[in-house]
């Protein structure tokens, strides 16, 4: 038995290792070959020589652009959705888990799932249905960033149903109790008491789908994402540059793969950190929040 | 009970709860005594919480509890499905057993009641809160901390901000279930004088698995076990020659 022991421990500890390496391989060589491309001028340029050269703002703005456009549309969705099953559905409700499971299932659905949806139901279906209401021309039927951005809260919502759910489950009961016996209505006890307390869930649940969205291409794909724009895009109804499928991009479609490869390694050095730094804030969030609460 | 006609600001009448099909409290036939302190001893499990918890319909939170009977409250029957509960719990303010002050500053804690109301106006808000502080005998210590975090607070500290939490919207009665039972002695024999100094404005019921607490702080004394009412009486009465056997034996610790 002792050495099976030994063995085991020593396994799951290599694997962890192993782990470790690959992930550190991918950083350094990111950092190592993406480090000497990115200045001020690569931040705030445009591409040019096709890609060759220039920079990448339009995609960083793009990027940027999409995902508050996406918060617009997740946040009242998700966080609304988390209330209704923490607050007002049945708990053990056949209908209740039903919706649960559907929630999860919706989680596992593959993203490129997601990025046909979005041309189906809001480019085709939604989209033409505003242009005839509206009477306008191929406005709002064509990809743009409104729909692309549409098309990435729905991929992110379970997670933000997920967390708001858990985070307003997690406000202990007899806060609530006091709240009643002080005779709130339902109304002001989730807005005075519950909410307060579960906001920095609610929030960490917001920036996790925000970075993660940040990253994602497939939704993107067919739904606004522009190769290559010439222009900065000014409305919602504008395709636009993304820094996740600028990647693709450049990786897969450019004319002189040895000229574009710093570019590409300073592109997915500005994405890393532009994730990382966004983490990195929901945490500090969390813990502020944490300590004013005494939770 | 010479008085226990007159003055009665909660009446029972055949009260019965039930969660889902076990009855916890049993054909209840009570009558509380206004600007009186009333106890309701028993052992755990006799369903002194649960009938605590339906005079202010708290019992309403646990989805499968029903009741029958009435209850009224200055003559007005509380368990109607159109009872405005709102109205009802801010006549009938609640201390509970753990102090359970919201993690907010202490003045926020004290406001929360006047601010759900509506109330806009600061000056106003500022002499309410120092009112009930006051009251709950906790202006002195905490005066000049309102905006410190009420978690900051001691145990006992916190159960009296609790109680300045239900003073301030003027209730006219006031339920405390085993307010001190997480209290140290001393938290406790403050909490107790506070009691006895309320009463001449307000109707305090009190559940505590205590009995000299009972003996201490309470008018008249009820005694239940397994959702019974046995025997409801002054406590003088209750605790020196109580009529029942039951009672007999569970004052003299004989179980529970």
């Amino acid at each position: 038995m002792k050495g099976w022991d030994k063995i085991f421990a020593l396994a799951s500890g290599l694997c962890v290792l192993i782990i470790f390496a690959f992930l550190f391989w991918i950083i350094f060589t990111i950092a190592r070959n993406g480090a000497g491309t990115v200045s001020w001028e690569f931040l705030t340029a445009a591409p040019v020589e096709g890609m060759t050269e220039g920079g990448i703002f339009p995609a960083i703005y793009g990027t940027v652009f999409l995902v508050l456009v996406m918060t617009v549309f997740l946040m009242p969705f998700g966080v609304m959705a988390g209330i209704y099953l923490a607050e007002y559905a049945p708990q053990n409700s056949r209908l209740t888990q039903t919706i649960r499971l559907a929630v999860n299932n919706l989680a596992g659905v593959p993203s490129i799932v997601f990025g046909l949806f979005g041309v189906g139901f809001f480019i085709q279906y939604a989209g033409r249905g505003l242009d005839l209401a509206l009477g306008l021309e191929t406005v709002f039927s064509q990809p743009c960033l409104l729909w692309a951005a549409a098309t990435l809260a729905i991929l992110n919502l379970p997670v933000v149903i997920k967390t708001s759910e858990e985070a307003i489950k997690a406000v202990p009961e007899e806060h609530r109790e006091a709240a009643y016996a002080l005779g709130a209505t339902k109304l002001k006890e989730i807005a005075r008491v519950v909410l307060p307390q579960a906001f920095s869930g609610i929030l960490t649940g917001a920036i996790l789908s925000v970075s993660r969205g940040a990253g994602e291409v497939a939704p993107i794909l067919f739904t606004g994402a522009a190769y290559f724009l010439p222009y900065i895009p000014k409305l919602p109804t504008d395709q636009f540059m993304e820094l996740g499928y600028h990647i693709f991009v450049m990786s897969t479609q450019s004319p002189d793969v040895e000229k574009t490869a710093p570019l590409l390694y300073g592109t997915i050095l500005v994405l890393l950190l532009l994730t990382l730094a966004l983490n990195a804030f929901a945490i500090m969030l969390r813990v502020r929040m944490r300590r004013k609460y005494g939770r | 009970m010479e008085d226990k006609n007159k003055n009665l600001i909660i009446q029972t009448e055949n009260f019965q709860l039930f969660y889902g099909d076990k009855p916890a409290l049993k054909h209840i036939n009570m009558g509380i005594i206004k600007n009186r302190v009333t106890a309701i001893i028993g052992p755990s499990g006799c369903g002194k919480s649960t009938l605590l918890r339906a005079f202010n319909r708290m019992n309403d939170l646990i989805s499968n509890a029903r009741s029958e009977g009435r209850i009224l409250i200055d003559e007005e029957d509380i368990c109607n499905k159109d009872t405005d509960l709102v109205a009802l719990r801010r006549k009938v303010g609640m201390v509970f057993q753990k102090p359970n002050p919201f993690p907010m500053s202490i003045y926020e804690n004290v406001a929360f009641g006047l601010k759900i109301a509506g109330e806009k106006d600061r000056a106003r808000l500022v002499q309410l809160v120092e009112k009930s502080l006051r009251q709950a005998a906790l202006w002195d210590e905490v005066g000049d901390i309102l905006d410190r975090s009420a978690l900051t607070l001691s145990g006992g500290q916190q159960q009296r901000l609790c109680l300045a939490r239900a003073l301030v919207i003027e209730p006219e009665i006031i339920l405390m279930d085993e307010p001190a039972s997480a209290l140290d002695p001393i938290s406790t024999a403050k909490l107790e004088a506070l009691i006895n100094n309320l009463k001449k404005d307000y109707t305090i019921v009190i559940v505590t698995h205590n009995m000299q607490q009972a003996a201490r702080v309470a008018d008249y004394t009820a005694f239940l076990l397994l959702g019974e009412l046995v025997e409801y009486d002054e406590t003088r009465k209750i605790f020196t020659n109580p009529t029942d056997k039951r009672t007999e034996d569970y004052i003299t610790g004989r179980f529970g």
